[in-house]
């Protein structure tokens, strides 16, 4: 006998669009996030991210499309208690200025129907218990965005949306933050992140999606990225003191632009490029980098570019010829 | 229930820890025992005046302080969170639009009716300890719950226009205009009307304009039973009419719900 056990995703986007007004702010989003899953959202300023947050949280409703967050639309009345296992920490919030950092907590966590023993629990997990009697306005920008991240661990969440959660820390505070992501996930926590800070996510994140103007450009895990964009593997030799520019089979893999020892293999010949490193006797070490986070980010807005710089050539053509 | 007084003793709290409720109580407190005890300094007397000029000083200053002091406490409730953030986070957590709107009107209403109660209350406890007359505390008591109403109204007025501005300094000022108009230019309008038209205007239908201005409504409360000699200008005509004080007071109340209603309304259908 076997057993046919199916799980519905925690957040499922399917076609899912908004307008402001007549202009279209998201496209044809299409997402599925399991429990326990880390995703990454990135994309310029005003590619939509804050909106696709927004309808994710129930704020605004979309314009076409169906979401589903935790088997229910997040803006019904359904929904209502679902929102107590939902963090959300938002851009650039600033919490009450007269009030205290334990008070803020208190006052957020009674909301959520907590009571001031988790609210000082979360002002110690992220390391302002010591500045919680202190009033808000006194705090530094990296305190008051701890502050935003104790609000968001509230009730242990289900599911977190953190919209910049690294700005203003500091890289202790930063690594710290990315450990309690990675705790949060393995009690089966699911992570939206939204981040500028490229360096340092992709070790955290299951999966990526890049988003412009809107619309989806790139998804998938890092690997599946990698293979999409097909970029070039950088590999660096030591010990070889400028013997690989005399080799007449690496060459084609120099950066010409660049004088450092640095080659650019595509993926595909990656093996055969180390065998043949290898080879070398004075060879001391060596050091190969895939594609990095940042990297691909670049190359698929880029991509995303030409794109429509050629779609409007095309149109500007077909007006001119009329 | 609970989520609209965590978010009322909030803002309860917060009244109290930026000292509105401290500076506004000591303003009404120091206004009303000066008027109370000093009220008839300009006939060349010093003491404690009769109770009908007491109120009727009282009202001609309480008419204008309260709906200023109430539109300052309020006028960024709403489009000051909006800008800091919090309104948003506070929508997404299990807070409906209407609970925290409740919320802060119960929070901001308690500070400004607390106020009211200690600071108008003075005079009463004065008035009453040197005449040892019941009529002090229920002609107080008219008074005081009056007031609040006036205050709760302006109050709700703040909400709309805190809910329809994209900018708090848009907020600020446009919370002044509703005062000015309130206040002020409402009054000189009437009286315009009164002395403008040729034909007059008749008393009946002088006091249903006078029922679109909760200043207006809060005076005609406080003013109807005094002695006329305290009592001047457009109320003197309106007086006349045959409006109870349960009515006045149940328009009054009309004044608070109404624009608390809208500004649910409002909000309900905001986007942020």
């Amino acid at each position: 006998m076997t057993l046919n056990l199916t799980h519905s995703p925690l957040v499922l986007l399917k076609n899912v669009g908004k307008n402001y007004g007549k202009s279209p702010v998201l496209q044809g989003i299409d997402l599925q996030l399991d429990q326990g899953e880390v995703l990454g959202l990135f994309g310029h300023n005003g590619a939509g991210k804050t909106t696709m947050m927004k309808l994710i949280l129930g704020v605004i409703s979309p314009s076409h499309g169906d979401i589903e967050v935790m088997g229910v639309a997040p803006d019904s009345k359904e929904a209502w208690h679902m929102r107590a296992k939902i963090g959300f920490l938002p851009e650039n919030v600033s919490f009450y200025e007269q009030l205290t950092g334990f008070e803020v907590i208190t006052y957020l966590s009674k909301l959520k129907g907590f009571d001031k023993k988790h609210a000082i629990a979360l002002l110690e997990q992220v390391g302002v218990a010591h500045a919680m009697k202190r009033q808000v306005k006194t705090y530094s920008k990296g305190m008051r965005q701890r502050l935003g991240l104790a609000q968001a661990f509230i009730g242990h969440p289900q599911l977190l949306l953190l919209d910049e959660p690294t700005v203003g820390l500091d890289p202790i505070a930063t690594a710290d933050f990315y450990k309690t992501v990675d705790q949060l996930k393995n009690q089966g926590t699911s992570v939206i992140l939204c981040s500028h800070v490229l360096p340092g996510v992709e070790k955290h994140i299951d999966r990526a999606m890049i988003i412009s103007s809107g619309k989806v450009i790139a998804t998938g895990t890092l690997e599946v990225l990698r293979k999409s964009a097909d970029l070039p593997v950088s590999i660096k030799a030591y010990g070889l003191n400028g013997a690989l520019r005399e080799d007449g089979h690496l060459l084609k893999y120099f950066n010409n632009t660049k004088s450092d020892d640095i080659l650019l293999v595509p993926e595909q010949e990656k093996l055969a490029t180390l065998r043949h490193l290898l080879n070398y006797p004075n060879l001391q070490n060596i050091e190969m980098n895939s594609a990095n986070l940042e990297q691909l980010y670049q190359y698929f807005l880029s991509k995303e570019y030409q794109v429509n710089t050629n779609e409007n050539t095309v149109i500007e053509n077909l007006e001119g010829q009329s | 229930m609970n989520q609209i007084f965590t978010v009322a003793s909030k803002e309860f709290y917060d009244g109290l820890r930026n000292r509105w409720l401290v500076s506004i109580t000591v303003i009404f407190t120091v206004l009303s025992l000066g008027l109370t005890y000093f009220g008839s300094a300009s006939a060349g007397e010093l003491g404690i005046t009769s109770l009908s000029t007491t109120i009727a000083s009282l009202a001609s200053l309480a008419v204008f302080l309260i709906p200023l002091i109430a539109l300052l406490v309020s006028y960024d409730s709403f489009i000051g969170e909006q800008e800091n953030g919090t309104l948003l986070l506070l929508l997404t957590y299990p807070l409906s639009k209407t609970q925290l709107l409740l919320g802060k009107f119960i929070g901001q209403g308690g500070i400004i009716s607390v106020a009211i109660l200690l600071g108008f209350g003075a005079s009463a406890c004065l008035l009453y300890v040197n005449m040892g007359s019941i009529e002090v505390l229920s002609t107080f008591g008219v008074f005081i719950g009056s007031a609040i109403l006036l205050g709760l109204s302006f109050t709700a007025i703040a909400y709309i226009i805190s809910l329809s501005v994209s900018e708090k300094s848009k907020a600020a000022g446009f919370a002044l205009i509703v005062w000015f108009l309130f206040a002020l230019v409402f009054d000189l309008a009437l009286l315009a009307l009164l002395v403008g038209i040729e034909d007059g205007i008749s008393q009946q239908g002088l006091t249903q304009l006078m029922m679109l201005n909760p200043a207006d409504i809060f005076r005609l409360v406080n003013l109807a039973g005094l002695d006329r000699g305290d009592v001047n200008g457009v109320l003197a005509i309106a007086i006349n009419a045959s409006l109870t004080q349960f009515q006045l007071f149940s328009l009054l109340l009309l004044w608070v719900l109404l624009p608390l209603t809208t500004a649910i309304i409002i909000f309900r259908r905001k986007s942020l």
